[in-house]
């Protein structure tokens, strides 16, 4: 493998969108569940609904404002890695990534400002106007990019211009295309439930240290709510996603399951080995005709193997075969976790049990780990093309030299791993120290005053000037 | 539409964006360059708390600058991009810095905050200089063939690129310092008052030098504003003359005004100055989207793209305004310690 600017390109872009997508998967959720939050403070008055948003939009302020910095790269990204395919599709998507800046991220960081900034200085219900705005543009920001980026994977509703690049015949065409619909359900159930076990995970962990107990009572059944009912129908959705990729993208659908002969009776498999150089998946552990009744409705149904695809137009088979495993483990793990929760809530346990409790702090990332791993599937399954069966990611890259582009990786990997560590750190000793609340908290925890946890607000340590120069 | 090339309309929109980025971005920017000459902490977190509401809706309109040239004219920005590599990237790297440092700065504890403060600040100076040496390699042109950079990774290091990027940093702390002087009250509005009339000087040098500078960096240039080396030709000089002269004033208008108890008054005659600034620099390059290279209409997308997109930017243009206005009415107050949400 050669370190060309093609593959420092792919190299750079894999690594900055990886990082960009854990933020807007989380802050998605997050800003919805803000506006429920708010809602509910609001309608019923209850404090503890404010000690939550209080609390947790903290938290989303930090994600929030780590998804802005790396998302300003990624819209500059397209022309300085990839200026071909810019200027070959700008004429198509390039509209869709205007609309989302114009309906979307204006909404989202005007608005932000109000929701951080106006608590005390606007009115309740202006202020939750600005944490819907906030929510609802995290929402159309993900409808637009799921859309450009649909189109890449099953693009229609576009021709050759004289001048070689691609001009769009039919803009409905192009927003809707055959996967919008579903991978934009997809992704958004994805967000709400990266959310919900974020939230499950913080509160679990401050019962089981006994921490805002009220809080955190209320704010871990609405993410045992949340995994109930959305985790089995992203399932569902997730199907759907699947079948319409195997529709448009058969080559995609044949690595994520590991297939290489067309035939029927095709499995699933739990377990396996691609090996592209011998065209086989070794130690396959798997559900005969499983797949094949997943994918087509019918255990007999032929499916194409990758082995009916010429090997320059296959996809890298392991990163799609375990990107889609993990991805679903995950899922699974979460159905699980929703069942479960929703048994000792039936039952009324769930207060008291500690080892679900434990569960839901271990399995708190799993979104995190499932969006990253979903959408490495998705994106390695589209190769070796940027825009699928049309233009080639070999075609796509720009004209500049290796060496800026390893400097520029280079740079770009030391300082996410800085902000990003930081940021992480944050956000866990928020956690960490969970909802202020009014109980008042045990005696022996209680720290000395001009410490940062004497008081819960922050701010009172924060704006005493005597404290240390910064 | 409306009997005008779909392309000049949106050339004009982007130009505005950009115009709306370097006015707003530019004092939040500033408030960063500004932020080493702070006297302490509580200062410091006073300049802060004057931008915090608004600086990612400022930073937005780098956001649209970027997509809206990618969506409009991707010819334009598939050329560029790439022959301003490194200094892009640069930009954006600083901006990571500083955009965190916003939030990071109230949860690091001593020595992180020591830290995000001045990655708060350098992140703001290295931002604005990266700018200025985009600007420059902008204006002094790239060397494009078929719509294709063709250039060398270095190209946009110059001593003009550089000059540029002096100015620019100058400005931009102009920006901020006139901001200040609007939202903070007390000893900190004294010392903004001090930054102003220091900073207006040196704007001023900056942006006649640069205005030199831009005139020898093509003939075309010099021929538009009516120069040679050896002659003047009055008639087209003569109209373009009050530009310059106006600069000057609004200079003057600043270094005295920073003594008369103004307000709101620095910060807008700053913004005027960048008008006037960035009107010379359309003057000189025109009718360019890459200077001398292409033109909007070489690098515009399909028709129907720009007019579907000019659908959306007709009503949505005016309620993101509205709503920007109304937030920055919110927030119009000086900065209280009672600011922060932390």
């Amino acid at each position: 493998m050669e370190f060309d600017a093609l593959l420092l390109s792919r190299l750079q872009f894999a690594f900055t969108v990886g990082f960009h997508i854990i933020f807007p998967a989380f802050t998605i959720g997050l800003a919805s569940f803000l506006a429920v939050l708010e809602g509910l403070w609001l309608a019923t008055k209850k404090p503890v609904y404010r000690n939550l948003y209080l609390f947790w939009v903290k938290i989303f302020a930090l994600s929030f404002g780590m998804g802005v910095v790396s998302g300003v790269v990624m819209s500059y990204q397209f022309g300085t890695n990839w200026s071909v395919f810019s200027t070959q599709v700008g004429s198509v998507i390039g509209p869709l990534l205007a609309y989302e800046v114009l309906t979307a991220f204006f909404l989202e960081a005007s608005f932000l400002g109000v929701m951080l900034f106006g608590w005390k200085k606007v009115g309740p219900k202006l202020h939750f106007f600005a944490t819907c705005m906030v929510a609802f543009g995290t929402l159309m920001s993900a409808f637009w990019i799921l859309a450009a980026n649909s189109w890449m994977q099953t693009p229609q509703g576009f021709a050759f211009a004289d001048d070689g690049t691609m001009v769009a015949t039919n803009f409905v065409d192009v927003i809707f295309n055959p996967s919008t619909p579903s991978r934009f359900m997809h992704m958004v159930l994805a967000a709400f439930l990266t959310t919900a076990m974020v939230v499950a995970g913080a509160s679990a962990f401050a019962l089981l240290a006994r921490k805002a107990i009220a809080e955190s009572r209320i704010a871990l059944r609405m993410g045992i709510l949340m995994m109930a009912i959305v985790a089995p129908l992203q399932v569902v959705v997730g199907h759907e996603s699947g079948v319409v990729a195997h529709e448009h993208q058969p080559a995609k659908v044949a690595a994520m399951e590991g297939w290489w002969e067309t035939q029927a009776q095709q499995p699933t498999l739990l377990f396996g080995w691609p090996d592209e150089g011998n065209e086989t998946t070794h130690a396959a552990i798997g559900i005969p005709g499983m797949g094949s009744w997943f994918v087509a409705g019918d255990a007999n149904a032929e499916l194409e193997g990758l082995k009916a695809f010429p090997k320059e137009d296959r996809p890298p088979v392991w990163m799609t075969f375990w990107g889609f495993r993990v991805m679903v483990g995950m899922g699974l793990i979460m159905v699980a976790l929703g069942v479960w929760g929703a048994a000792l809530w039936v039952f009324r346990r769930v207060d008291g049990a500690k080892w679900y409790q434990r569960a839901l702090v271990l399995a708190a990332p799993s979104g995190f780990v499932a969006v990253l791993a979903g959408w490495i599937s998705a994106e390695v399954g589209r190769q070796p093309y940027v825009v699928y069966g049309v233009l080639r990611t070999a075609d796509a890259v720009s004209p500049v030299p290796a060496g800026s582009i390893a400097l520029s990786l280079l740079f770009f990997m030391v300082v996410y791993a800085i902000v990003f560590t930081a940021g992480a750190l944050y956000i866990l000793r928020l956690m960490a120290k969970g909802p202020d609340t009014e109980e008042e908290p045990p005696k022996d925890t209680r720290e000395p005053p001009g410490s940062p946890l004497a008081t819960g607000v922050k701010s009172a340590t924060d704006k005493t000037p005597a404290s240390g120069e910064a | 539409m409306f009997g005008i090339e779909l392309s000049m309309i949106w050339a004009v929109l982007i130009a505005v964006a950009v115009f709306l980025y370097v006015a707003l971005d530019g004092f939040d920017l500033g408030v960063g360059i500004l932020f080493p000459f702070a006297k302490d902490r509580h200062e410091r977190d006073q300049m802060q708390a004057a931008i915090a509401p608004v600086w990612d809706g400022n930073e937005t309109w780098l956001v649209l600058g970027g997509g809206g040239l990618f969506a409009a004219f991707p010819k334009a920005y598939a050329a560029l991009m790439p022959a301003l590599y490194l200094p892009i990237i640069l930009m954006l790297l600083a901006l990571i810095f500083r955009g965190v440092a916003f939030e990071f700065r109230h949860h690091g504890r001593e020595r992180g905050r020591k830290w995000w403060t001045v990655a708060f600040s350098a992140g703001s100076i290295v931002a604005a200089a990266a700018q200025g040496l985009i600007l420059g390699a902008f204006v002094q042109g790239v060397n494009v063939v078929d719509g294709v950079f063709v250039g060398g990774p270095l190209d946009w290091l110059t001593p003009f690129s550089i000059l540029v990027a002096a100015a620019l940093v100058a400005g931009y702390a102009l920006l901020g310092a006139g901001w200040l002087v609007y939202k903070t009250q007390g000893e900190l509005f004294e010392r903004a008052r001090a930054w102003v009339k220091q900073l207006a000087l040196l704007t001023a040098m900056g942006m006649g030098a640069v205005s030199l500078a831009t005139l020898g960096v093509d003939p075309r240039v010099t021929y538009r504003w009516g120069l040679t080396m050896t002659s003047i030709d009055w008639s087209t000089f003569i109209v373009l003359a009050p530009l310059p002269i106006v600069a000057g004033g609004l200079c003057f208008l600043l270094w005295r005004g920073a003594d008369k108890g103004q307000h709101l008054q620095p910060y807008l005659y700053t913004v005027c100055l960048f008008l006037v600034g960035y009107v010379g620099l359309a003057i000189s390059l025109w009718p360019y989207i890459i200077p001398f290279a292409m033109t909007p209409q070489e690098a515009a997308a399909a028709d129907n793209a720009l007019s579907l997109m000019l659908w959306g930017a007709l009503p949505m243009l005016p309620i993101i305004l509205g709503y920007t206005a109304y937030v920055y009415w919110l927030f119009r107050a000086k900065v209280s310690d009672e600011a922060s949400y932390h």
